[in-house]
């Protein structure tokens, strides 16, 4: 039975109302207070220039638009055949791979985060396994750098690529693959041409997902990252509780608010010529 | 040699037997069907023949060569799926263009296959359009042109025309048929619908559980089936339960029947008869031998015939077709009747 407007606005606003009071209230109000501060629309404009201006901060958008986009393709490279493996398998074998993917997702962010350095630090495992077959001299240097923020990052946001990439995967109609065949595909050429294609969409939505949510990311940089691997979200903390500075604060979170929506935006735009396309 | 054999093919899924040490020999430019019921074995046939299921035990040769073990794309073959399988992103050029496009023909060469394929399915001027902006017959020609693109010797079909309503049905019988002919052909034919094999095949063979029931030219497996599966699957089958006293057929009401074929090696069985081949007429005045007693139990008015439900004395049912031409006599529901037929059209079957 399709729904008259009455009833689709009575079934939104809960979603609505979450988002208003839980999201847009307060990140508002923050903003506005934070501005007010400065005073006269003038004002605001010098500060926003003053910003805009400062090579730091700078720095830390360039820092936080290059670090998510190497984590995006990343997960991509590694969250591809995992996906693909999980759509192949069957029984016993898909669960295990579910777990591995999953269950580090209802671990915490620091925990694991934690759990890197034991493995990548200076005595770590891996350095120690190294340096005891021979293959390096004195240990690597894996973390305190943007090696180290790569590393963790990928891995914490690798499940969200895999679960998308995994439900497109799952969608694609095993009989156009065979088909494929039947006129005399070679496999390469059925992934190239079929099933890469089909897929397509779920990697432009994996990937949008990865690299939102890495442009926030914070506590991973901050504990894996060196002192060039200065991410927005961490420069956003610091003004508040080291500068209270919350005017820079507020533009700095709406420069990466914007970036953020006009991401979304491009995003939604061509998924839906390309849903259109496959309906 | 060219066309298609199976020797001794064999396929089990654990332990349900798909198909059961199957043998044929399919000539080149025959069309050929595989007629049964679902569950039958025949997808499973086809499926093998196009490699994607590998038998058991047994071998495949196409075209004279072993391709028991060949992949899929090794084989050369053209195929037509029952979904039809078209790729959504890819528009109707590029569908059609696929088999060539992966074996690397020349640009020129794709567009001018393509054209040609196009317009033998009469798609022409719908190369930009994508599937989901055609409706099922298109569909159904895209997956045609694309299945004939490459000018494969062999073409295997699925079900080609499961989704299309009655009309369009048969048009597209007719299409499949002619181009079949004029191309040349062999095509390997999968359905459940009768009919439709009757109409498009120049020889069927009816599979049940695994194996060839009978194999034949359509009106030979029609009007002389071997068992009384066939009979009904190929459509309606009038069987009278019959038994041999002192050398002669005796039916229900204890009267004498003769069969065409009868070599008196059957003690009972059943006599089968095509109920367009049964007449009616008014009692005592139907030929001994082919004559049983019954009176009229329904009439059916189906258009171009009339079918007359006839209850015969033990109460089995035999159906009478009779044409609905000019001056033909009318038996209202409770009258008495003579069923009669040539002796020649009736076959003694075993139980």
């Amino acid at each position: 039975m399709p729904l008259g407007p009455l009833a689709k606005w009575l079934l939104l606003a809960p979603a609505v109302a979450l988002l208003l009071v839980l999201f847009l209230t307060p990140v508002g109000w923050f903003i506005s207070a934070s501005l007010m501060e400065l005073g006269s629309w003038q004002d605001i404009w010098d500060e926003v220039a003053a910003v805009m201006g400062t090579g730091v901060i700078v720095r830390s958008i360039i820092n936080t638009n290059g670090i998510s986009l190497a984590v995006t393709l990343l997960t991509l490279v590694i969250g591809y055949p995992v996906a693909y493996a999980m759509t192949r398998a069957r029984g016993l074998t898909f669960t295990l791979i579910l777990v591995c993917v999953v269950l580090p997702y209802f671990t915490s962010t620091i925990v694991r985060t934690y759990a890197w350095m034991v493995i990548l630090g200076r005595n770590g495992i891996i350095n120690q396994l190294l340096l005891g077959m021979g293959l390096v001299d004195e240990p690597l240097q894996l973390m305190y750098n943007r090696l180290g923020v790569l590393i963790g990052m990928t891995y914490v946001l690798l499940p969200y690529m895999v679960l998308t990439l995994f439900a497109t995967m799952k969608s694609v109609d095993g009989r156009l693959l065979q088909a494929a065949a039947g006129m005399g595909a070679r496999p390469m050429t059925i992934f190239t041409r079929v099933f890469f294609p089909l897929t397509f969409h779920g990697v432009m939505a994996g990937s949008l997902i990865v690299y939102i949510l890495a442009m926030g990311f914070f506590i991973t940089p901050a504990l894996m990252g060196g002192p060039d691997d200065l991410m927005m979200a961490m420069l956003i903390e610091r003004e508040v509780e080291l500068s209270h500075n919350w005017p820079v604060a507020a533009i700095m979170t709406i420069i990466l608010l914007v970036i953020t929506l006009s991401l979304y935006a491009v995003y939604t735009r061509f998924s839906d010529s390309s849903e259109e396309r496959l309906a | 040699m060219s066309g298609i054999r199976l020797e001794n093919v064999f396929k089990a899924y654990g332990d349900a037997t798909v198909v059961r040490d199957l043998s044929l020999t399919i000539p080149q430019g025959e069309f050929f069907t595989l007629l049964g019921p679902s569950g039958s074995g025949k997808t499973t046939t086809l499926s093998i023949i196009a490699g994607f299921t590998m038998a058991d035990r047994g071998r495949v040769f196409i075209n004279g060569r072993d391709a028991t073990r060949a992949e899929p794309r090794e084989r050369g073959l053209g195929m037509v799926f029952q979904n039809y399988a078209i790729f959504p992103h890819l528009n109707v050029f590029e569908n059609v263009a696929f088999p060539l496009t992966v074996k690397k023909v020349p640009k020129v060469e794709i567009a001018k296959r393509v054209a040609d394929a196009l317009e033998m399915v009469k798609l022409t001027g719908f190369e930009r359009r994508y599937a989901r902006q055609l409706s099922g017959g298109q569909q159904q020609r895209v997956a045609l042109a694309r299945a004939i693109v490459a000018h494969p010797p062999i073409v295997l079909m699925d079900e080609p025309l499961g989704a299309l309503d009655k009309n369009l049905r048969y048009h597209m019988q007719m299409e499949i048929k002619e181009i079949s002919t004029r191309l040349g052909m062999t095509v390997v034919y999968v359905t459940h619908d009768q009919e439709e094999a009757l109409t498009m095949s120049d020889r069927i063979a009816i599979m049940n559980g695994g194996v060839i029931a009978q194999m034949g030219p359509p009106r030979e497996v029609y009007e002389r089936p071997q068992s009384a599966f066939v009979a009904k699957f190929l459509g309606e089958a009038d069987l009278i339960r019959v038994e041999r006293q002192s050398g002669c057929l005796v039916g229900p009401g204890s009267l004498p029947v003769r069969a065409g074929e009868d070599n008196g090696s059957l003690q009972k069985g059943q006599l089968f008869l095509r109920p367009e081949k049964v007449t009616l007429c008014d009692p005592g005045t139907g030929e001994a031998g082919c004559t049983l007693r019954g009176k009229v139990h329904q009439v059916a008015f189906l258009g171009n015939v009339i079918r007359f439900e006839v209850e015969l004395e033990d109460g089995t049912i035999i159906l009478s077709d009779v044409a609905n031409a000019a001056g033909i006599k009318n038996f209202p529901v409770g009258a008495a009747v003579d069923v009669t037929w040539l002796p020649e059209h009736a076959r003694l079957l075993e139980d």
